[in-house]
């Protein structure tokens, strides 16, 4: 098949308005009027309220609002197990509860008054380790749930697992346990909420779910007695996403609270501090796994135990074993799987979405167990991966219908790279190489009612087409990639496509921008509409051009007759001649597009996704037995993508996750001690700067998805997912010890290879 | 506190205005001038997106007194380009999709571009590039994109005006 747009490298549509300065981001909206809100947090981490005074505070000149947990109806909770108000009046459950907030004509006035608002506590014992929590005597966080460990039923039995490992030639178990890290946006979190007249709400966002968020937002004015309003989400440029922005929170809710008491549009934005310890980070897990295999290396069972600390109130982060289920239950064959999650609430932070959602966690556990289970069997850790990897058309034993599949291509073209059969288990001057794949979602996931986007696309008199999307753009490139979908479709160039995504108001519904989601179905909803415009175009041209509608072309904005090229006709005079005559039409179309892909049932079976990206990372290290410190020498990264729409911003999305898996692996952890968090800065949590950048080798293997946009899939997360595996591994292969606690600091390593010695 | 007169040059305009001397030179160009291209990310001088050039050298705004600038050029993102041409550096990162979400943009291409100023007419090392811009963070790209621009600019692939 040849494209003419599909598969170039063309640069992000909003590139010249991002190296202009041009592109407004929260912070650089201002409005008339506006006022700047603040909030106080909690000085500790378990406590009860026992008195707010906050007359000081109202008293400062230039405060226009000061509101507490009595300005929020009584009952009034937000988060997906609704545990989290707002604003909390009685009892706070983490240093990072909202208390009270303020607005004020000038961000320093507001931050004045909040220093001028006392609370009285009631200091109570904390809770900060999950397993503590899950004691019976461990006193209850949330009285009106009754227990610490949440009411999610998370377990998945597929086959027999216990028959299966008494069956296997080889057992192994190991427990690894990983930190929070969090999604460090250079842009921090914020919005602006304003009321007009009618009591109507326009909150200027970063979400990454308008739809959803519009929704919520529409619940909370209904709680605070405005039924029937309606509610605008306008998405500003957004500076960073990477799943951080996937609920809503407590700052939205407090800045239309503010915003309806003063009837000013309030902005509240995050300093970088309060992005730090006010967001929610990836899920820490405990896990204990199980993995078998018989003689000739094929898997029999995976058993996998996990508890995830959800923190103190409960977002999406408790959801996350959805998703380490894939992996779990689907990476390699293997007939007999058996995991169960619990997650615990605890005096800490709570845990959201972030690139991967789970996956990271369940695939860290995963393939540092089947390199552990290589070992015990004897078999070479590529081999065992060979042996054991997914085929196209198989049913894995959660019901995933895998269509396209590149695993395998993937292993081999990564071993190929690394010169695996080399370098593999020498150890020589402290070098080893350690491999690690991975399967995701990658066309959509049915984790709501709805997997849909909605487009809908306008041309006008002049050729240009307008295509407005339900789809959000948080950098990874949606707005171009539907672009070149809607232009390649249509044969008009790409410079003619304007894509507008940012605006509830105009555009579609989406259910938000996750699960690698964004190009398979918001760019399938495109490419539905622009066959259904092409369609009543091709008619119109038809009879202007005086040939059956199956003649015609359009090529760079021209149509013209395939048997006669010389009766042609520039799209744009052909558009005004049918808008400007009597009874005149202009051409129009829309889609909704809802993936055929299905809700797991109580079995947590199903298919989840149309379709499923696969990948594999290979790495070779240095370690340094004097220091502990690893030295990435060469990282090959191969993605089974189905197909490259552009493959500039597809290399992006893989060297931009490549790296954050490597501060995963190796650099990034939050440090709570007892409910704080005591390195919530750039200096003190170490993400990898330009300095740490190893050369990374990106290879794309396109297997054509019959069911994606030119046969593409979703690459937004795998970029992370198998990165710290295959980096422990490689550390294996080097100097024969193995971490199992993530990140891998030189401190951990110098103490294993310590251990061994003594050994 | 009494403020005080503070002249300077911002994208070669001259600018007089009355400031609290305590005013920061990021708060200055944003709020009191209104250029919003220059951005803050951590205000602890630890991320870089505020940086901007005052005179040709690289400084996070975020870390100076406004009035630290007096009588001097002060250029910020918005004063790369030149009659609605993109500057060099700025057609290479679109060239080589060296942003995503953007935010780091306007301060990477103010170190960016002071790097090339400082060692113009000489092809950089991947070395002295990371260098260069080794006070700048960026959490989406991986960083390879952005040096590769750099790169090919220090190699005279882009040619001004």
């Amino acid at each position: 098949m040849s494209f003419n747009i599909i598969g170039k490298k063309i640069p992000k549509k909003d590139a010249p308005f991002k190296v202009t300065g041009q592109a407004l981001y929260i912070d650089d909206v201002e409005l008339p009027g506006m006022l700047y809100g603040k909030i106080l947090y909690s000085k500790y981490p378990h406590a009860r309220i026992l008195h707010i005074d906050t007359s000081k505070a109202e008293k400062l000149p230039g405060v226009k609002a000061v509101i507490t947990a009595k300005d929020f109806p009584p009952h009034f909770r937000i988060g997906f197990m609704k545990d989290n108000p707002p604003l909390k009046g009685t009892k706070v459950l983490s240093t990072r509860d909202e208390i009270a907030a303020v607005c004020a004509i000038s961000p320093e006035i507001a931050e004045e008054a909040l220093d001028l608002i006392s609370v009285e506590y009631e200091v109570l014992q904390g809770i900060f380790d999950p397993l503590v929590a899950m004691r019976e005597d461990a006193p209850i966080l949330h009285e009106e749930v009754g227990s610490n460990i949440l009411k999610l039923p998370w377990r998945l039995v597929c086959g027999d697992v216990e028959k299966a490992k008494k069956e296997s030639a080889y057992v192994v178990e190991d427990t690894f346990t990983t930190q929070w890290v969090t999604h460090c946006c250079l842009a921090t979190s914020g919005c602006v909420a304003y009321f007009d007249v009618n009591n109507n709400l326009t909150m200027y966002s970063n979400t990454q779910i308008p739809s959803l968020a519009q929704n919520e937002f529409l619940e909370a004015l209904t709680a605070l007695g405005l039924r029937n309003r309606r509610v605008r989400i306008i998405q500003v440029t957004i500076g960073g996403g990477f799943g951080s922005k996937l609920d809503t929170y407590p700052y939205e809710y407090i800045a239309i609270l503010l915003a309806l008491k003063t009837r000013k549009p309030v902005k509240i934005v995050f300093s970088r501090d309060e992005e730090f310890f006010a967001t929610s980070p990836r899920q820490c897990t405990i896990t204990k796994i199980s993995q078998g295999c018989d003689r000739d290396g094929r898997l029999t069972f995976r058993e996998v135990e996990m508890i995830l600390d959800n923190g103190a109130y409960t977002s999406w982060g408790a959801t996350t074993p959805s998703v380490m289920m894939m992996p779990i239950s689907s990476l390699y064959r293997v007939p007999n799987v058996k995991y169960t999650a619990t997650c615990v609430y605890t005096n800490n932070t709570y845990c959201q979405a972030m690139r991967g959602y789970g996956n990271p966690q369940a695939t860290f556990a995963i393939e540092s167990s089947l390199d552990h289970l290589a070992e015990e069997s004897g078999i070479d850790p590529y081999d065992l991966r060979i042996i054991n990897a997914n085929e196209p058309g198989e049913i894995t034993p959660q019901g995933f219908r895998v269509t396209t599949c590149g695993l395998k291509e993937c292993i081999e073209e990564v071993a190929k790279r690394l010169n695996w059969k080399e370098k593999r288990g020498r150890g020589l001057k402290k070098r080893g190489v350690g491999i690690a794949s991975l399967i995701h979602v990658g066309g959509g996931a049915r984790v709501y009612k709805s997997d849909g986007c909605g487009t809908i696309i306008k041309m006008d008199d002049f050729g240009k087409v307008d295509v407005f999307t339900g789809a959000s753009d948080i950098g990874q490139g949606a707005d171009t990639v539907i672009a070149q979908i809607v232009a390649e479709e249509l044969g008009v160039p790409v410079e003619d496509v304007n894509v507008i995504h940012n605006d509830t108001d105009i555009c579609p519904w989406d259910v938000g921008v996750h699960a690698s989601r964004t190009t398979f179905v918001a760019g399938n909803s495109a490419l539905f509409a622009a066959k259904k415009i092409k369609k009543k175009l091709l008619e119109i041209l038809s009879k202007l051009l005086e040939v059956p509608p199956e003649d015609v072309a359009i090529k760079n904005g021209i149509a013209f007759s395939k048997s006669d090229p010389q009766k042609s006709i520039p799209l744009a005079r052909a558009l005004r001649r049918i808008h400007f005559t009597t009874g005149g039409s202009m051409l129009m179309a829309e889609h909704f597009y809802d993936p055929q892909n299905e809700n797991l049932n109580k079995e947590f079976r199903g298919n989840l996704s149309a379709a499923y990206a696969y990948g594999t990372h290979g790495v070779e290290v240095e370690v340094d037995t004097e220091t502990g410190k690893v030295k990435i020498l060469k990282y090959v990264a191969a993605h089974d993508v189905g197909r490259a729409i552009n493959p500039l911003l597809l290399e992006g999305q893989i060297y931009g996750g490549v790296l954050q898996g490597i501060g995963y692996a190796l650099s990034e952890k939050m440090i709570y001690d007892n409910g704080y968090l005591k390195n919530g800065n750039f200096l003190d949590y170490k993400i990898l700067t330009v300095r740490d950048v190893p050369p990374v080798e990106i290879v794309i293997i396109e297997t054509n998805e019959e069911a994606g946009p030119f046969g593409a899939k979703g690459i937004g997360e795998p970029g992370l997912v198998p990165t710290a595996p295959a980096i422990a591994n490689a550390i294996y292969d080097a100097v024969g010890v193995r971490i199992r606690d993530l990140p891998i600091t030189p401190e951990k390593v110098l103490k294993a290879l310590k251990e061994k010695n003594k050994g | 506190m009494e403020k005080k007169l503070l002249r300077f040059k911002l994208n070669g305009l001259e600018y007089e205005i009355f400031i609290n001397p305590k005013t920061l030179l990021v708060d200055v160009i944003r709020d009191h001038i209104g250029f919003t291209g220059t951005k803050k990310g951590c205000e602890s001088g630890s991320c870089g997106a505020c940086t901007v050039m005052v005179e040709d050298m690289a400084v996070k705004s975020c870390s100076v007194l406004a009035m630290q600038v007096e009588g001097m050029n002060v250029t910020t993102v918005e004063g790369l380009e030149k009659n609605g041409k993109l500057s060099p550096i700025q057609e290479a990162f679109l060239d080589y999709g060296a942003f995503q979400c953007g935010f780091c943009t306007p301060g990477m291409l103010m170190s960016a571009t002071a790097l090339l100023k400082e060692n113009e007419g000489k092809v950089l090392t991947e070395e002295e590039i990371r260098e260069g811009i080794e006070g700048n963070i960026c959490r989406c790209t991986g960083y390879n994109s952005i040096i590769r621009a750099i790169e090919a600019v220090s190699k005279g692939e882009y040619k001004e005006g």
